[in-house]
């Protein structure tokens, strides 16, 4: 009965996130806000699903009521994040909201069955980190002046980054984090975000082709020390963002010709300079040559991912501890043996989805910082799927970076929940924006059909909290939070595009 | 993609118009950006399908990769056939659901099968994926997942010749050495036997005894595949090829007059002596290479082109994996341009650091014999269900040129004179023609000289059908003693096989 229960399940989830993978892309094709929003309602409830479904095997499989309070906390903090978000910025982007919680839903459940203990500090993070990232995009709207801080972002990052290189700790061949008072943490996961923010300050404000160049200083200082202390993988992501930040400011196409040349120049020197490069190229190359040593944990994470083949093992019937670091660094791997290659597969699709809408945010901002800002943590997200993902198949070397959401780590959560909330912040600023202003050219229209529409046809609960009000411009947030239901009908008159 | 269409452009264009133009050119950037990594995803995604779909298959049977035995609770071990239908090794289950392994021929078989209870080895490793594996309807095998019952594996059929296996063991005897035949069109396996050998039906219960130190018989040791000897004599087949790469035109020109030894001018203690002191008198290459000369040898060794020899050496695979399912060592070649005259002169006779295996040696045969296109040796033919369908069959392998095809002419030539003329006088029939070349390989173990007696070679001479290689451990000779195992073997599959 159990087997049953277990195996059914296992061939349901392929199918819910397969229909996930397909309404994320699907969403980015429908015109109307509303219809979008709706089916971002029946993505939530997929996660849900698939949630509840995979912690009743992990239950079956453990026996152990903790899993059943850990599931419910789990429950609770899903939706109290979703309703919250939704509550405190009407204007909040739903798509990016599930994607979230679905990494976290595939994180959580992999992490528990691979660790319980790690699990559960991977939750106490989580929560905490999405309470502080609430806060986010209330405080980038009032502190306007992010632009004029670009100097000083610079400051933090540099420094953050000196202190890695001169006490940092050494894991796998290079220097990543510091600790302080027992506590771990990665500071190039928190530089990459004062990197763009001060990348973007920069480039909105230069002028001249001098501001470039100090601007590539800036930058090129923080990839230094990044190389001085061997986080090539930080390093490359770092240079990409600034790069294709570069290009979307100044349409310059040489900048990312020459960028390009030098980063395969870059990588070819750091294939001399270093050996643990050497390691992981060759390892890339041939890892069945030397199975036991270098080619280790490679051809483990190619193992599991190979075994499982596209419907998984199902929970609990693979062996992902066998990959060495497999809660970091192969987590997709983990989930790929047991979950199948279908979900590995549709996961990073997703990624890719969060990346094409935080790309398309770019596009709706009109300030060129704000633009930057987006394009830059967008750039640094993909590339860190791409590093991480395309290493534990063997698509390149690996380089040793996680998953955003996904993988345990504290720093790495703290800065993907921060990442997320700033780009929502730039929508939910922008979203404000526009609404002020049509609302003032539809005051008129709009007081004279109030009435008629507000009481005519009640809207339904899917949209409900995307109306907007007409006086709320985001500077009213207080008032707001006291009436969290502004008045209704217009959300079902005037399709908002976004 | 279709993006919602942005929203400014349905709202009064505040901006002036320089900044809404440069704000569309840079999102036009964006969406570049966007499409390139899309194409990045897609190629790795598309590279996920290909590994997870094709080429996992071949590399789960791995001895690796644990995650086999999660199918131990999935499916029954299917059994290993020899090409002519009959068993090899089944498994049987009791009716308490015991399931033990079993090898009908006992200690025949051992070690070209393999076992499966200690690890695994032999075919049992390299087919391994295929026998833990049910090619029922993908419904019916859901099913079985469903109610926990059993699937029965897939069934491989290989290679390996029943009756040529029991003519090899028999004329091997209890002698230590080894015996491999294949067919040399198609790399098909014929027979593979190793002495001393041990029973896969016990090994478990064996285990202790057969690897105990005071046990230096090495019983586990698949002689034919990873067994290492000095080439001998065989290896002057290297040696006459390197030597006709070097004269292209007039190596048939050469001439020697073998007094029994070779003394190197300069150096008058650089001595080599003919089997025994023979002398030979006048010889061309083909004479010297038919009387096995060490004398012609020695001198050509001399004068050869050091770094041309190392090269094709490692053209024929000398210091290479070789390609072969199942585990075997790589021979080893260490001449270099620094390598002295002596080091020369062994090296030319397969003396000195010079270290070869019975299937290398084979190989090499097996090219000759194929027009200088060696087929990559295959011990797979196909994959069965369990009800006799045809699921997969593995073809002959793959092809890779050693040498011209004039040169193999040659060369074969060459080893028919050693059958017709020269030192492998045993296999002088007029049932067919036999082509070959003896090696008696010196050693001294425990203060005494002893011999390890070579033959490789092929017949019939014009169309080829088996090529065999045997190697005896303390013979006589390579014509006295491994040449009549030869015999057999040839005998058997050209005239008594029915």
């Amino acid at each position: 009965m159990i087997t049953i229960f277990t195996t059914a399940s296992k061939y349901i989830c392929l199918l819910l996130i397969v229909l996930y993978t397909y309404c994320n892309f699907r969403y980015l094709s429908i015109p109307d806000q509303e219809d979008a929003n709706a089916l971002c309602g029946w993505q939530f409830r997929m996660i849900l699903l698939i949630h509840f479904l995979c912690n009743v095997i992990l239950y079956l499989k453990t026996g152990e009521t903790l899993t059943v309070l850990f599931y419910l906390l789990q429950l609770a903090f899903f939706i109290a994040f979703v309703f919250l978000s939704r509550a405190v910025y009407r204007n909040v982007n739903r798509l990016l909201l599930n994607n979230t919680c679905l990494f976290i839903c595939y994180g959580l459940i992999m992490l528990e069955r691979l660790s319980v203990n790690k699990a559960e500090k991977q939750f106490a993070i989580i929560v905490i980190s999405a309470a502080v990232s609430m806060v986010i995009p209330y405080l980038i709207d009032k502190i306007w002046d992010m632009v004029g801080w670009r100097y000083i972002f610079a400051a933090i990052g540099i420094a953050l980054l000196g202190m890695v290189f001169v006490i940092g700790a050494t894991s796998y061949g290079a220097k990543m984090s510091i600790s302080i008072g027992g506590f771990s943490f990665q500071a190039s996961e928190l530089v990459k975000i004062t990197f763009v923010l001060c990348t973007a300050g920069m480039l909105s404000k230069a002028e001249s082709f001098r501001d470039i160049v100090i601007t590539s200083l800036i930058a090129g200082a923080h990839m230094l020390i990044l190389v001085m202390c061997r986080d090539l993988g930080s390093a490359l992501i770092f240079f990409l963002a600034y790069l294709v930040m570069l290009y979307v400011a100044t349409g310059q196409k040489l900048y990312l010709f020459f960028g390009n040349v030098a980063a395969c120049g870059a990588g070819v020197l750091s294939y001399f300079l270093f050996s643990h490069v050497r390691t992981r190229v060759f390892a890339w190359l041939d890892p069945w040559a030397d199975i036991d040593n270098k080619g280790y944990q490679i051809t483990q994470s190619l193992f599991a991912i190979g075994t499982g083949g596209f419907a998984g093992l199902g929970l609990y019937q693979g062996m992902p501890n066998k990959i060495p670091i497999v809660e970091k660094d192969f987590i997709i791997s983990a989930i790929s043996e047991e979950m199948g290659g279908l979900t590995a597969i549709c996961l990073t699709l997703i990624c890719l989805g969060c990346f094409m809408q935080m790309m398309i945010i770019a596009t709706y901002m009109q300030s060129g910082f704000y633009k930057y800002v987006s394009v830059g943590l967008a750039i640094e997200y993909i590339v860190q799927v791409f590093l991480t993902i395309g290493g534990a198949v063997k698509f390149i070397p690996s380089t040793g970076v996680t998953l955003p959401f996904v993988s345990y780590g504290g720093s790495s959560l703290v800065s993907s929940f921060i990442v997320f909330a700033i780009i929502q912040a730039l929508y939910i600023i922008q979203g404000n924006e526009d609404e002020a202003e049509t609302e003032i050219n539809e005051m008129a229209e709009d007081e004279a059909e109030r009435e008629l529409y507000g009481e005519a046809d009640e809207p339904s609960e899917e949209y409900l909290d995307e109306n907007y009000d007409a006086n709320a411009v985001f500077d009213d947030i207080p008032e707001e939070y006291e009436d969290p239901e502004p008045d209704q009908g217009r959300g079902s008159r005037r399709r908002r595009r976004r | 993609m279709a993006i919602r269409k942005n929203k400014q452009s349905e709202q009064p264009d505040r901006n002036i118009k320089s900044s809404a133009s440069s704000n569309k050119k840079s999102n036009r950037r964006i969406l570049g950006m966007i499409y390139v990594f899309a194409f990045l995803f897609f190629g790795m995604i598309g590279y996920m399908v290909y590994f997870i779909g094709f080429q996992a298959e071949g590399l789960m049977g791995n001895p690796y990769n644990a995650r086999m035995d999660v199918f131990n609770d999935r499916y029954v071990r299917g059994s290993i056939l020899s090409a002519d239908g009959q068993i090899l090794a089944r498994t049987d289950v009791d009716a308490d659901g015991k399931e033990t392994r079993v090898y009908p021929y006992g200690t025949l078989f051992a070690h070209a099968i393999g076992y499966s209870t200690k690890g695994k080895t032999g075919l049992e490793s390299a087919a391994n994926f295929y026998l833990m594996k049910s090619n029922q309807n993908p419904l019916f095998q859901v099913y079985n997942e469903l109610t926990e019952t059993k699937s029965q594996g897939d069934n491989v059929v290989s290679t390996l010749n029943l009756g040529l296996q029991q003519v090899a063991a028999k004329a091997l005897g209890d002698r230590n050495g080894a015996v491999i035949a294949m067919e040399p069109s198609t790399g098909r396996i014929l027979a593979m036997v190793s002495n001393p050998t041990y029973d896969p039906n016990t090994v478990v219960e064996d285990w202790s005894a057969l690897t105990a130190e005071s046990n230096t018989g090495g019983n586990l040791v698949n002689r034919a595949t990873q067994g290492l000897y000095p080439p001998g004599s065989t290896f002057k087949i290297v040696m006459a090829l390197e030597y006709m790469r070097e004269h292209p035109g007039d190596w048939q020109n050469f001439q020697f007059d073998c007094d029994g030894e070779y003394v190197d001018p300069e150096n008058e203690k650089y001595v080599v002596h003919c089997f025994d002191g023979e002398v030979h008198g006048t010889e061309t290459l083909e004479t010297a290479f038919a009387n096995s000369c060490n004398s012609a040898f020695a001198k050509i060794g001399t004068e050869i082109n050091k770094t041309k020899l190392r090269e094709l050496a490692e053209a024929l695979m000398f210091n290479q994996d070789l390609p072969i399912a199942i585990s075997s060592s790589k021979s080893r070649f260490n001449v270099d341009s620094s390598s002295d005259t002596w080091t020369m002169m062994q090296s030319a006779i397969g003396q000195g650091t010079t270290m070869m295996s019975p299937l290398h040696n084979l190989l090499i045969t097996a090219a000759i014999a194929n027009g200088g296109v060696l087929k990559e040796p295959v011990m797979l033919d196909r994959v069965e269900s369990v009800d006799g369908k045809t699921i997969q069959t593995f073809g002959d392998g793959a092809e890779q040129k050693l040498m011209s095809a004039e040169e193999a002419s040659t060369i074969g030539g060459f080893m028919r004179k050693v059958v017709t003329v020269g030192t492998a006088s045993k296999l002088r029939t007029d049932a067919y023609a036999a082509a070959g070349k003896t090696g008696s390989a010196e050693y001294t173990e425990g203060g005494k000289t002893k011999t390890d007696a070579w033959f490789t070679g092929f017949a019939p001479y014009d169309h080829p059908e088996i090529a065999v290689c045997v190697v005896v451990e303390d013979g006589e000779t390579g014509g006295r003693t491994a040449a009549p195992i030869a015999r057999a073997v040839f005998d058997y599959w050209l005239t008594e096989r029915s």
